[in-house]
């Protein structure tokens, strides 16, 4: 994208002069950032506006899975390799970070083939893997664990806590508490999963709809369609990120993650459970189940008085309107996963917009 | 504040300063404590720097350098950034019982000739034996006097002042980076760790009254030094993306492990604060030098978010670069 | 949610490839895209290729926009 068109797009996002409010809601926490970090988020004009959704896996991460994985790490001491997303996010009572501190061994990798080394090399240690992600990420974790049914390696796990958006989506549309007028949908989930999953938006609940890539045009160009879409009343979904999705999208993935995986319904942190928007593993793969390997009874969930990331994940609010937002809650000290993430609404906000 | 100490508090972030502030300057009397890259005593009416660091990089030896030359250069840095001319140092050894004696060697024979080019001689030292698993190897603490023959270059900062950068950003922190996470490099990224004492004293010697501030981004980078440089006072530090020098390699590596450059660290780099109409000039005398070959103006001081740094992108839009509470971790989302 | 860079694929060793972006190189695994083949330019998420990435397809749409801008800017509003 030469950089002169880039400053043409940027000045018609500047100019674009809807009569009234529209408000879009970016689904993935990769576009939250990205609209923030490339600086497009700053050409808004006025009566637009964007709205951040359950996109951060770390943050709809609910509070007993962490907990769970640090029961784990205290009575059966496996080795835990995570993702850096996780290693802050409160859970109930600590977070990965301070069981570290405390001496626990939680090792950060950047694949979940990493920790399949990991296990391999030190094969008297065990190694459990936190498995979290959308669609994206879990297809890897799967063929992971497919890899290590074959080559035999006895001392890897999972802990399968991934989720799906869709069923995120619909469950959000369905409760009909947050006016979206349109949605940018992710560009990588929708490589994996294709287009065709969310035509339900624009069929069934009337709102047009862009897959789009990451880079500054592909936001310039999301937001310009969108509004151009809502303003002449167009219900389209249009797959903007070409270059990457097709419209059936990584079959070979699917079939992988579906081997490996089965949906089931999922608790989402802030949101509730959400029928069949998550994924455990199949009795195939029990070997790999850290659930059934490390059997534990984590401590009630429980979650901080006055946090109100539930109404973040969803839309209704923004970050400010939370009483803990900078004050009691800060990156420093996070309450909430959305302060945690770095892709999370209030991560986000609180970085790159408070003025 | 957190009742144990975490990677944070030692990563030049928000919460390093934070405990600097309410837990140390508190108990060490904030007026005795100076808070700069040297501290500026006063000896016989002569003028000295004084700085002292500490050396924790695992692996030892990395490309481009390893804890040796880190250690001297670090120090020289911090005394030059000062306008001193660094003279002598020091270096207490930390070292893990049962760490191979030629591994030792290897790092001293790397801090004597890095001393010898940088024009400094170590002439104090200590050495303390840990049991094994209590150190990782080895850790070398330094400190270092420079003289200060007539100023501190430490000046009051103006809006329309430049901001100027003697070289690439982030080289350093993403080849250990990289390395941690085993990315290797087909075209090579290496540590930039370098004295840039020689190329400081060519630059104010040309221009003694423009080159108003100083700094080394090392820890927390680019971003937190102009976050300290205009903390608590009516002055923004903008950043103009399509002017930062940053390698190919660096944004490779900043784009597989979601990292920005603009935090991470630099072990050979010093971002100067300049007076507007010398700033070409002393970009011109750093890329004269090795060190400073891709000097460049890289942004302003102005008024438009006081007692912040941000970034005019190359769309043209703005973002707020914070001060991070910690140093950046690899992620997927 | 998925942080993923383009790549190009360098050399091809069974489940697993050497893809470089930018001079970096790194380890990927095609178990995803078994049919990739050496050059191809790929999108990699955690280690693992995804899905290619079309560059003329990419190409394609700067024209189209290019044009949508152009014709924009000259008050040809549709």
């Amino acid at each position: 994208m030469t950089s002169d068109l880039n400053k043409k797009m940027a000045a018609r996002l500047r100019g674009l002069r809807p009569e009234r409010m529209i408000r879009i809601m970016e689904v993935c926490g990769t576009h939250t950032t990205e609209f923030f970090r490339t600086g497009v988020r700053d050409l808004f004009p006025e009566n637009l506006d964007l709205i951040d959704g359950p996109g951060c896996p770390v943050c709809v991460t609910p509070n007993d899975f962490l907990d769970r994985a640090i029961e784990i790490g205290k009575t059966h001491r496996p080795v835990i390799a995570t993702f850096g997303d996780m290693i802050k996010v409160p859970s109930s009572y600590s977070s990965l970070a301070k069981e570290k501190a405390d001496g626990m061994e939680v090792r950060i990798v950047y694949s979940p083939i990493d920790a399949l080394e990991m296990a391999a090399s030190e094969p008297g240690r065990e190694v459990m893997f936190l498995s979290v992600g959308f669609e994206t990420t879990a297809p890897a974790e799967a063929a992971t664990v497919i890899e290590a049914k074959k080559r035999a390696i006895k001392n890897f796990s999972l802990l399968a806590g991934n989720k799906l958006t869709p069923p995120a989506v619909e469950a959000l549309l369905a409760a009909q508490e947050v006016k979206i007028d349109g949605f940018i949908l992710p560009g990588h989930v929708s490589a994996v999963i294709g287009v065709a999953p969310w035509r339900f938006i624009a069929e069934r609940h009337k709102k047009p709809c862009v897959v789009s890539g990451f880079d500054a045009p592909d936001l310039m160009m999301g937001m310009i369609t969108l509004v151009d879409l809502v303003t002449s009343g167009r219900n389209e979904t249009l797959n903007q990120y070409s270059r990457v999705v097709k419209d059936e999208g990584n079959i070979k993935a699917v079939e992988i993650m579906n081997r490996v995986f089965k949906t089931s319904d999922a608790q989402w942190r802030g949101i509730g459970v959400i029928p069949t928007s998550g994924l455990e593993m199949r009795d195939e793969y029990a070997d790999f189940d850290a659930v059934r390997r490390f059997p534990v009874t984590p401590p009630p969930p429980k979650e901080a008085p006055g946090c109100r990331c539930g109404e973040l994940l969803r839309g209704l609010i923004i970050p400010p309107a939370c009483p803990l937002y900078g004050k009691a809650c800060t990156p420093e000290e996070p309450v909430g996963p959305c302060m945690v993430s770095l892709e999370g609404p209030c991560a986000a906000y609180y970085r790159y917009w408070s003025k | 504040m957190a009742k144990k100490i975490l990677p944070g508090h030692g990563s030049g972030g928000r919460l390093m300063n934070e405990m600097i502030d309410t837990v140390i300057r508190k108990r060490f009397g904030g007026g005795s404590v100076q808070l700069d890259d040297s501290a500026i005593l006063d000896v016989g009416g002569a003028s000295i720097a004084f700085t002292t660091d500490t050396f924790t990089i695992t692996p030892l030896f990395f490309p481009g350098g390893d804890i040796g030359t880190l250690a001297v250069n670090g120090t020289v840095n911090d005394l030059a950034v000062m306008g001193a001319t660094p003279r002598w140092i020091s270096c207490a050894l930390v070292l893990e019982e049962g760490l191979e004696f030629e591994v030792l060697e290897r790092v001293l024979d790397s801090m004597k000739s890095e001393a010898d080019r940088a024009g400094v001689t170590i002439v104090t030292g200590d050495t303390k034996v840990v049991p094994s698993g209590k150190a990782d190897r080895m850790f070398i603490n330094t400190s270092g006097i420079g003289v200060i023959e007539k100023q501190a270059a430490r000046r009051e900062i103006a809006p329309g002042d430049r901001i100027v950068i003697s070289g690439t950003i982030g080289d350093h922190g993403m080849a250990v980076m990289a390395l941690r996470n085993n990315l290797s490099f087909s075209k090579g990224l290496q540590s930039d760790c370098a004295h840039l004492n020689h190329m400081i004293r060519a630059a104010i010697d040309a221009f003694p009254h423009s080159v108003k501030f100083m700094r080394d981004p090392t820890r927390g980078g680019v971003a937190s030094v102009l976050n300290e440089i205009v903390n608590g006072k009516a002055l923004s530090a903008r950043l103009d993306e399509e002017s930062l020098p940053v390698r190919d390699e660096v944004k490779g590596v900043c784009g597989i492990l979601g990292i920005d450059a603009l935090y991470a660290a630099n072990e050979g780099k010093v971002v100067m604060i300049v007076k507007a109409d010398d700033a070409e000039g002393v970009v011109s005398i750093l890329r004269k030098t090795p060190e400073g070959k891709n000097a460049a103006i890289i942004g302003e001081i102005d008024t438009e978010f006081p007692g912040k740094a941000y970034l005019e992108t190359a769309i043209g839009g703005r973002r707020i670069l914070p001060l991070l509470t910690e140093e950046q971790l690899p992620r997927i989302c | 949610m998925c942080l993923a860079v383009p790549m190009t694929i360098t050399k091809i060793e069974g489940t697993r490839a050497v893809a470089e972006s930018r001079g970096v190189e790194t380890a990927v695994d095609i178990s995803l895209m078994p049919d990739v083949k050496k050059g191809d330019r790929v999108i990699v998420h955690a280690g693992f290729i995804i899905e290619r990435l079309d560059e003329n397809e990419a190409a394609e749409i700067d024209k189209v926009w290019d044009q949508y801008l152009e014709q924009m800017d000259t008050g040809e509003e549709r």
